[in-house]
């Protein structure tokens, strides 16, 4: 029951994109070891601005 | 027993079909509807859609996705399917596949459900899926780089011009849309007001706060916004406050083209992205929370099968049955705008080819299922109630009594007090003539909500339904703003380099300034139309949308020749050919039909002819040249969307008869196979 709700609330957390954050640092640990990672809110903001230059919403 | 069961679920859906086109009582249950459509869906995807993946496109397991291949933690990024799914449906699901089915309504419930239903299966999910596969074979490149690359350059700049007038109609037509259902309206305007400063709290929150933490962010924005629901009504009971807030549509008007200049030129966290994260959590809760209510209630029909307005004199927008439900219904049952969603971010998120089926074909379906339910909210609302809504003062009267009156004679009974009383109960002054269509969804589904949820906040639901509408319509205003100023910009970049910087300011407002500008004109022009200005800009992007589908099919029916698939070109080549015949007759009627409702051109012509004989009130000639420039302008601007959707087929067809004959023709632009096998060791 326990582990159920850790599911659902992990498939919550990247149907929002809550967890890309330390989605990006996972990878980054793994890709590039022992390059300082940039912070949250820098990885925020650079992802929005990613996001939001091309076609991201419809009609 | 796997067989028996999907031949129950056919016979199912065919009795439900049936049942639905042949019934002529006089009402019919919601969930014949619904049943038809599940079973529809399910018949599909099940059969069709998994045809096609593994027939026409080949979909092979064992090749890596560039997710795979050029993993950067952040675009490139290999994600669980069901996640992607979710992702790309709250990209693909705007306004569109609300307001479409709501004011083809018109026609009967019939019409407009059998083409949500078709169209998608066949046209749609499949349009959707193609593209986003080939895509994601091209490393995610755009649709215009991929007619650019496969067909040449004139298919490239075709998409590009096709996009760009899209956006312009699209976001003049949502700007209506929102005008209309805030103008007279305080507690409606009072709320969507309140939304503005409730996103820039949370663009905050994320950016100073607490960086990135977006469910909790969006969980207390929602929060909010509902006060700003609850608050509006406080703001509608207070005389002062009512008053400031009581707005005519031309202040709305100008109101909606200056935000929308100001959040295009903001950086994106203030506004846009928080906006974006409040309106998708609002989406896709309303939408669960609609298809749960639409299952408990399960509504009566009140709209004929079929209303007499098939033959063209319809009152919320003139043309007959075909083609113009093909147009008027474009989201819902195919879109070209996804093929530009289905060829950005999601290709480059699909962990597995074979996911291409269900986030392609599945979003769709889910978004045709959407259409489903705005026309079951549309249709439930009494005939006589909902053609009062939605029809503009110019074609039944201006004044109650007039309205009621027209639309009785038209066997479609309503009564002045019948309208009065669902107005008081809904918290309005009046809903006569909201045109738009997001009035009459709000009544609908205020009544569905209400009946399950508790009766007493029918007001409640109707303004948190009109705000709920807002909120994704404004989002996809600067979104769509954005956009088009980027390809602006790429555009003036060859004309004089720096205006192609995206970061220099002047540059940013001059660009964003002339996409505003353009799209500004259109809303206001819609807005001193009499006739509700919706029956011209509505049509006018169902055409420009049907074109985007027209060259993101183009681009996959040729892409299918050049891979030696001629004998499978159908599946793309139906559709197309459908789109375009359907396209251009609607431009046809468009420009050279004498009736007044549906022809640009002869419009034009009464007006002149009205305006030079002096038959006009002072107010009427005031406004009268700007229409009447406006009524030819969009006949040029229709036939020019259809002469590019001309223009690429003609080159999709060359560039298939080069295949055929072995001429040499573009080499294809996908990217090397690698084998994941090869990518993991």
């Amino acid at each position: 029951m326990k582990q159920r709700l850790r599911n659902l609330w992990s498939l919550l957390r990247a149907l929002a994109s809550d967890d890309s954050y330390e989605r990006y640092l996972e990878h980054h640990g793994r890709a590039h070891a022992g390059v300082t990672p940039l912070s949250r809110r820098e990885f925020y903001l650079g992802e929005q601005q990613r996001k939001w230059t091309g076609v991201s919403r419809c009609c | 027993m796997r067989k028996l069961l999907w031949i129950l679920v056919a016979l199912t859906g065919a009795f439900a079909v049936g049942g639905i086109a042949l019934h002529r009582g006089e009402t019919i249950n919601a969930m014949w509807i619904v049943v038809a459509a599940v079973c529809v869906y399910a018949i599909g995807y099940r059969f069709y859609s998994a045809w096609v993946s593994a027939k026409v496109l080949s979909v092979d397991a064992g090749r890596a996705t560039p997710a795979l291949r050029l993993n950067n933690g952040r675009d490139f990024m290999p994600t669980h399917r069901w996640i992607v799914f979710g992702h790309h449906f709250a990209a693909i699901a705007g306004p569109g596949p609300l307001i479409g089915p709501t004011l083809a309504a018109q026609f009967g419930y019939l019409p407009g459900t059998l083409w949500i239903l078709v169209g998608a299966v066949l046209g749609g999910c499949v349009q959707d899926m193609t593209i986003l596969f080939l895509s994601t074979r091209r490393d995610g490149r755009s649709l215009g780089q991929m007619a650019r690359d496969e067909l040449g350059p004139v298919g490239g700049l075709a998409a590009i011009v096709g996009t760009l007038t899209i956006m312009i109609i699209l976001i003049a037509v949502l700007g209506l849309v929102v005008v209309n259902a805030m103008k007279h309206s305080p507690w409606a305007t009072a709320t969507v007001f309140a939304t503005i400063p409730i996103a820039v709290l949370i663009g905050l929150y994320l950016r100073n706060l607490r960086p990135g933490r977006v469910l909790e962010a969006s969980l207390i924005g929602v929060a909010l916004l509902l006060f700003a629901v609850v608050g509006g009504g406080w703001v509608d009971h207070h005389p002062t406050l009512r008053a400031l807030f009581d707005l005519d549509s031309k202040p709305l008007a100008w109101f909606v083209i200056g935000y929308g200049f100001i959040a295009a030129v903001l950086p994106v966290w203030l506004l846009l992205a928080p906006r974006d994260y409040l309106s998708t959590f609002l989406k896709l809760g309303t939408i669960l929370l609609l298809a749960i209510a639409v299952v408990i209630m399960r509504p009566e029909i009140k709209m004929p099968a079929v209303t007499p307005f098939i033959d063209g004199t319809g009152p919320i927008f003139g043309g007959a049955l075909f083609p113009f439900v093909f147009i008027t219904i474009a989201c819902g049952a195919i879109s070209g705008f996804h093929a530009l969603v289905s060829s950005g971010t999601t290709p480059k998120l699909i962990g597995s080819e074979t996911d291409a089926r269900l986030i392609g074909y599945g979003s769709m379906m889910l978004e045709s299922c959407v259409a489903i339910m705005a026309m079951i909210a549309a249709t439930l609302l009494e005939p006589g109630v909902y053609f009062a809504i939605n029809s503009g003062p110019g074609v039944v009267g201006a004044s109650a009594d007039a309205a009621v009156a027209t639309i009785s004679s038209w066997g479609f009974p309503v009564t002045a007090e019948q309208m009065h009383a669902l107005a008081r109960e809904m918290g309005e002054s009046t809903l006569f003539a909201r045109t738009g269509g997001a009035p009459s969804l709000a009544v609908g589904m205020a009544s569905i909500f209400s009946s399950v949820f508790g009766q007493s906040l029918l007001a409640l639901w109707y303004h948190f339904a009109i705000m709920f509408e807002a909120v994704f319509i404004l989002t996809t205003l600067d979104a769509g703003t954005r956009v088009g100023r980027f390809m602006l910009q790429d555009a003036l970049s060859h004309v004089w380099r720096p205006l192609g910087q995206t970061s220099w300011y002047p540059s940013v407002l001059i660009t964003s300034g002339l996409v505003v500008a353009g799209w500004g004109y259109f809303l206001y022009i819609g807005v001193v139309d009499p006739n509700g200005g919706i029956n011209i800009l509505w049509p006018l992007f169902g055409i420009a949308n049907q074109l985007l589908a027209g060259i993101a099919l183009c681009v996959a029916t040729g892409i299918l020749v050049k891979h030696g698939k001629l004998r499978y070109a159908w599946v793309t080549g139906v559709p197309l050919v459908w789109i375009a015949v359907v396209c251009t007759w609607a431009t046809w009627e468009k420009v050279v039909s004498t009736d007044v409702r549906v022809g640009f051109l002869a419009a034009a012509e009464q007006l002149a002819g009205k305006l030079a004989s002096g038959a006009l009130t002072p107010e009427q000639a005031a406004v009268a040249p700007q229409l009447i420039f406006n009524q030819r302008l969009d006949a040029a601007l229709a036939m020019m969307l259809t002469a590019i959707l001309w223009i690429v087929i003609a080159d999709m067809l060359r560039v298939s008869w080069r295949v055929v004959k072995g001429l040499p023709v573009p080499p294809s632009s996908e990217a090397p196979a690698v084998a994941l096998a090869e990518l993991r060791s």
